[in-house]
């Protein structure tokens, strides 16, 4: 098991060393932050000056190897827009985001999972067909629009709930303001997760209801809440392993356009801002965030698999 | 009697014959079938269908929806039934072209790994996985903000991300379909070995590439509109589904013209599920080895 983990993670390091590559070449290749500040009050030298100054006169490779180099003693970098250092800003935004997708996530999975096993046990049923329609209409939906839809019927014709921002200005917060702030972005995200997912669980629900063992289970008389309850659920986390695997990577993804929607301070708000002012340090920081959240949950979904079922071998 | 007719029926019938029967008894599917033509059918013909010109201020400025102005006027008075039409149009263009180029990226990529193996394998592969280790839409949007925006960057941009799905279910299928004996009948019998891709192996894994693309159309579909919402996509003055919901981000339109926002996006659900369900049920219904009848 440790020499399989410690393989996967030597895999996964030129991989990640290829993404920052690759971003890096990306940003470099097109254009220069500073021209977002040309302008008639700015004088060439001044520019020439700032550019030195970030070391934006190099060439591309060169400051690849300045940013690696930095990277390995810990340093991300400073932004550009707002010269605070890289790793503090992810650090005061990852918070928000992380609250927002794990809360999602559960409740998508609290939707999903049910849904999917009564689809599976109750094959071709009205409720089947039901919870597969209704899994296709939310994969079929673009969050931004039934974000908008929420905040049509919540915020402006209901005044239900606050439509954007963590905590109403002005005040301190709280748990129930922030829960109130958090409610539609959670649906948005969570009928996502759960429109991708329903039909996933159904199909290796129905192959695992279609194994020898639930036969024999069956044919033993113990009962249809025992076989379903004890013998297939148990075998069910596998795909609920798979899921959450997937899951990880799109909500990191995902996240980027509600929390836009809903201006929820995350990292997603703080990746778009700097998207359009391209501060670079800002979105090489956020995406070496991303490719390492997304090899380790690929990592992670495979050892899970392992505990989940004692039959797959790793090695 | 009847019974034993449509048996003898099935036996004989052929291919693709069966395909469309199980089609059809997926009755969503066959309905969402319709329901893509005719919208195919709206876009394609929008010059024709569009009362006004999309990009022609024609009316008032923002004005509800009247006997003239079908789904009303937006806040430069340009007519919104007409920009819808021509909105689907790039839309659907979009989707189908960043689809096409994936698939082709994929297939091909997807070929070359399985069938060569050992290092061009090993290559492709782990460039695959750099491409998949990035969190979709992030990659997407740092290449919108960084491409001059426009419909064109866009197709490219989906085109050459949504690839590696393919590629290895590409590469799966040869794998498998290298130990078939068909296959090492060619080899043996010195066949070239672009005859051997592109006229043996490619032909039988066709089904499962288009499946699985009919599932990238839907996705890239989805994703133009994100990124025109976000102002990243597609340019006005030309209209796209993402674009026209764009002005939605403002509370004025948001609560006071529903006309604006609300057709452009049940547009995208319906042709976004109708893609979905006919992919369903292409997927139960070219499967060989389903066993339904």
């Amino acid at each position: 098991m440790g020499k399989y983990i410690i393989k996967r993670i030597l895999i996964a390091i030129p991989v990640l060393i290829g993404i920052t590559i690759i971003d890096y070449a990306i940003m470099c290749l097109v254009g220069s932050p500073l021209e977002l500040l040309r302008g008639p009050r700015v004088s060439e030298a001044a520019l020439e000056a700032k550019a030195i100054a970030l070391g934006l006169d190099k060439p591309f490779y060169v400051q690849y190897f300045i940013w690696l180099f930095q990277l390995l003693q810990g340093n991300m970098g400073y932004s550009i827009k707002s010269y605070q250092s890289v790793s503090s800003m992810i650090g005061s935004h990852l918070g928000p985001t992380l609250l927002l997708m794990g809360v999602s996530l559960i409740v998508g999975l609290l939707v999903a999972v049910p849904a999917g096993i009564y689809s599976a046990v109750h094959q071709y049923s009205a409720g089947d067909y039901t919870a597969v329609t209704l899994s296709f209409l939310g994969s079929s939906i673009p969050s931004f629009f039934l974000a908008l839809l929420l905040i049509f019927i919540f915020t402006i014709k209901l005044n239900w709930l606050p439509s954007s921002g963590m905590t109403t200005l002005g005040t301190k917060g709280g748990v129930a303001d922030v829960a109130r702030h958090m409610v539609m972005p959670v649906i948005v995200l969570a009928v996502s997760i759960a429109g991708r997912n329903i039909r996933y669980i159904r199909s290796a629900m129905l192959e695992i209801l279609q194994q020898d063992y639930l036969r024999t289970a069956r044919a033993k008389g113990i009962g249809r809440f025992l076989v379903i309850n004890k013998h297939a659920l148990r075998n069910a986390l596998v795909p609920i392993v798979t899921v959450i695997g997937m899951e990880i990577p799109v909500l990191f993804g995902g996240a980027v356009i509600v929390e836009q929607v809903f201006s929820w301070p995350g990292l997603g708000l703080m990746t778009m801002s700097a998207i359009t002012s391209r501060d670079y340090p800002v979105i090489m920081g956020v995406c070496l965030l991303s490719a390492i959240v997304v090899l380790a949950a690929n990592i992670i979904t495979d050892i899970l698999y392992a505990l989940a079922d004692p039959a797959i071998q790793l090695d | 009697m009847t019974m034993k007719k449509n048996e003898r029926d099935i036996a004989s019938e052929s291919y693709y014959q069966t395909v469309i029967r199980r089609f059809k008894r997926h009755h969503l599917a066959a309905a969402s079938l319709v329901i893509l033509v005719i919208l195919g059918g709206a876009a394609l013909f929008a010059p024709l269908i569009a009362p006004y010109h999309p990009d022609e201020i024609v009316g008032t400025f923002g004005g509800a929806p009247c006997r003239e102005f079908w789904l009303g006027t937006d806040p430069i008075g340009r007519d919104v039934f007409s920009r819808l039409l021509y909105a689907m149009r790039v839309s659907l263009l979009v989707g189908i072209m960043a689809t096409l180029i994936s698939t082709v990226i994929g297939v091909i990529l997807g070929l070359l790994a399985g069938y060569f193996g050992g290092i061009a394998d090993m290559i492709i592969m782990r460039f695959t996985d750099m491409v998949m280790s990035f969190p979709y839409i992030l990659l997407v949007l740092v290449a919108a903000a960084i491409f001059k925006p426009g419909m064109w960057s866009i197709i490219l941009i989906l085109g050459f991300v949504d690839w590696p799905g393919i590629a290895r279910l590409v590469r799966g299928n040869v794998l498998s379909l290298r130990e078939t004996n068909f296959v090492k009948g060619s080899i043996v019998a010195g066949m070239p070995l672009p005859h051997i891709l592109f006229s043996e192996i490619l032909p039988n894994t066709v089904a499962p590439i288009l499946i699985y693309a009919t599932s990238v159309l839907a996705l890239s579909m989805l994703d133009e509109a994100a990124l025109s919402f976000l102002a990243l996509g597609v340019q006005p003055p030309t209209a796209s589904l993402g674009n026209m919901l764009n002005g939605a981000q403002s509370l004025t339109v948001l609560t006071q013209q529903p006309w604006l926002w609300v057709p452009p996006g049940l547009l995208i659900v319906i042709l976004v599920m109708a893609i979905n369900f006919i992919g369903d049920a292409l997927r139960d219904a070219l499967d060989p080895n389903s066993v339904k009848g």
